[in-house]
């Protein structure tokens, strides 16, 4: 036995000389110490991982049967949208590979929103982890790219005339929008060209940009160290040795920890994969079942879940402004309801990071804002007439929490200050 | 920049100068491959005008022909149609059509050659959905009690009169884009292309 352990060590010692794989695993593993404290809230950067390794596998082999081509098939189907129902008819096994793509997306957005909200609730967003932050809200762009270009691949009718909302909206930009529009789309309508750098966008260009973000948003982390729900830096009481006193090894404790999150993660994800993998309508649009038709918009068009918060800020502005068209303040606004997010690090003034410590005005705004969000979500997917229970009209609310939507980020200086917070205690609690 | 004792200023400026040189031929660089996006010679040449026969288009009625890839509408309009259009002169954004959204012929009240046929691009101008055709009137039609016919756009709700001119305070800006186009005979209608052209 201390033969092969002489022999390990010697290849361990052998690749140390020549690159720091040990150095590695202590800094970012073994001897990266994170707050003893983490909750539930910590299961989802990891969960967002493992999704992404997730879409990228599974994007690889479906990229293996897809064709980016808008053009008609002997039967008159375009070849992408006949080249999917192959993939889910014909391939072995691709059915599945193709359903767990599909509900990926919808994972990785559910999974991202949840890490968001757990940087939102904790002050995790506040010096000195701004650019953890920043590098978090670009690899959220990024996401939101790659799902809307991956979206237009199945050329099915939801996928044609979504692109053609989103290519438009830069047409609303002055002067240059219109020939902005179709230099991104290749043509004067969404067509084949669309297609085709659509599918180089989504399986090259931005996977490559976000994996970069993703490495850069964790050499970030590990640099300032991780935050925790009592939002008290670990780093300020350490031991002898220079170990946060409150700090334990990421490894093993967390990646244990960790492991637990993937299981019940992969539980739920395999029960929609294989139960229910088009999410009622919400991850895999029924009219998406429909080959792409220039020439008819479906009666009733509506992004996929995760873009209707921001789809409903686009569709409440319908006043004129300065001279320009309310179809660009429109994108303004649904474009800076996503920026937003960016300015947070230097927006918040209060004097404690975490929602334990924070007071009632923080917690109510914030409560409000969390369910205005999720109602701008939902009548984001519903068309512009809806009413609730058939009586109140969906785009005055629509208007009014968009307007809070902005308020709660525009008047946060003043009130995060303003506000009642109980002290912070001098090390982490373990509630 | 300042040059003290230990900075060799000629050096430092060679080296400004093959920056700004490599600078400039990164930019020259990346010309070719922002270029390629543009739409391609094959797509400019596919925008050859249209010939519809519109003999068959009774009152009332309305086809789709496709042109560039988009679709072009062709309405045949009622006496009651026209009528209409006067009335809700008020309620839209646009009712002289100032905005150049047409050629100038098509610059009048029905927005048209002949009053009754209208064509018209079927494409909002608000982010490019198709419009849906909402003929039937009154709250027949499910939209409004006064609804005088017309068009709604499925993705964001601006509504269109029967010569596609858009209703105040919706999302869209302007009216329908009316194509040019020109009359080959009494019922042959070119779409793409009219005389001056």
């Amino acid at each position: 036995m201390s033969k092969v352990n002489a022999l390990l060590q010697g290849t361990l010692d052998w690749v140390d000389a020549r690159f720091p794989l040990t150095a590695n695993w202590k800094a970012h593993l073994s001897e990266y110490y994170a707050p003893k404290n983490f909750n539930f809230w910590y299961f989802f950067g990891s969960l967002a991982i493992l999704v992404l390794v997730l879409q990228i596998v599974t994007g690889i082999f479906l990229t293996m049967h897809f064709k980016p081509d808008a053009s008609l098939n002997a039967s008159g189907v375009p070849v992408a949208f006949a080249s999917v129902e192959y993939i889910m008819r014909d391939v072995s096994w691709g059915w599945l590979i193709r359903y767990m793509h599909s509900t990926g997306a919808s994972a990785f957005f559910i999974v991202v929103y949840l890490h968001m909200f757990r940087g939102l609730i904790y002050g995790s967003y506040r010096k000195p982890r701004e650019l953890i932050w920043l590098f978090g809200i670009g690899i959220f762009l990024c996401l939101m790219g790659e799902a809307f270009f991956g979206y237009l691949l199945p050329w099915g009718q939801m996928s044609f005339w979504g692109a053609q909302v989103i290519v438009n909206l830069f047409s609303a930009i002055p002067v240059i929008g219109p020939d902005l529009s179709i230099w991104l789309r290749g043509d004067y309508v969404v067509g084949d060209a669309t297609l085709n750098r659509f599918f180089a966008f989504h399986v090259i260009a931005m996977p490559l940009v976000l994996v970069g973000l993703v490495a850069a948003h964790i050499i970030a982390l590990h640099e300032v160290g991780s935050n925790n729900p009592d939002g008290v830096e670990i780093k300020k009481k350490k031991d002898a040795n220079g170990v946060p006193l409150d700090g334990i090894p990421f490894h093993p404790y967390y990646t244990v920890k960790d492991i637990v999150g993937v299981i019940v993660f992969l539980m739920v994800f395999s029960v929609i994969v294989f139960f229910m993998p088009e999410g009622g309508g919400y991850f895999l649009e029924y009219n998406n079942f429909d080959p792409a038709d220039p020439l008819k918009t479906p009666p009733h068009i509506a992004p996929v879940w995760y873009f209707t918060p921001y789809y409903s800020l686009l569709r409440a502005v319908t006043y004129p402004l300065l001279g320009i068209d309310a179809k660009f303040w429109g994108v303004v606004a649904m474009g800076a309801g996503v920026v937003v997010f960016a300015f947070l690090p230097w927006l918040d003034r209060s004097p404690v990071k975490s929602i334990r410590y924070r007071g009632p005005l923080t917690k109510t705004l914030l409560t409000i804002w969390i369910i205005g969000f999720f109602i701008l979500g939902f009548l984001g997917t519903k068309d512009p007439a809806y009413k609730f229970f058939g009586s109140i009209p969906g785009a005055p609310v629509a208007q009014l929490l968009s307007v809070y939507y902005f308020l709660f980020f525009l008047t946060m200086p003043i009130w995060s200050s303003l506000d009642r917070c109980q002290p912070e205690p001098d090390r982490v609690t373990m509630k | 920049m300042s040059c003290d004792d230990n900075v060799d200023c000629g050096r430092r400026r060679l080296l400004v100068a093959t920056a700004a040189a490599g600078g400039v031929a990164g930019v020259a660089a990346a010309v070719p491959f922002v270029a390629s996006m543009l739409p391609s010679e094959r797509a400019k040449a596919a925008g050859a005008p249209v010939e519809v026969d519109i003999s068959k288009l009774a009152p009332g009625q309305m086809m789709t022909v496709e042109w560039r890839g988009k679709p072009v509408w062709i309405i045949n309009r009622t006496k009651e149609m026209l009528d209409g259009l006067t009335k809700i002169a008020d309620q839209v954004a646009d009712p002289k059509s100032d905005k150049k959204m047409q050629p100038d012929y098509a610059k009048n009240d029905t927005r048209s050659i002949k009053p009754e046929i209208f064509v018209a691009v079927g494409i909002c101008t608000h982010l490019g959905c198709s419009p849906t055709d909402k003929f039937k009137t009154g709250a027949d039609s499910g939209i409004d009690p006064n609804w005088p016919g017309g068009f709604i756009c499925p993705c964001h709700g601006s509504t269109f009169d029967l010569a596609g001119r858009v209703y105040k305070s919706k999302p869209a800006p302007d009216n329908l884009e009316v194509p040019p186009h020109m009359y080959l005979g009494e019922t042959k209608l070119l779409i793409g292309e009219d005389k001056k052209a």
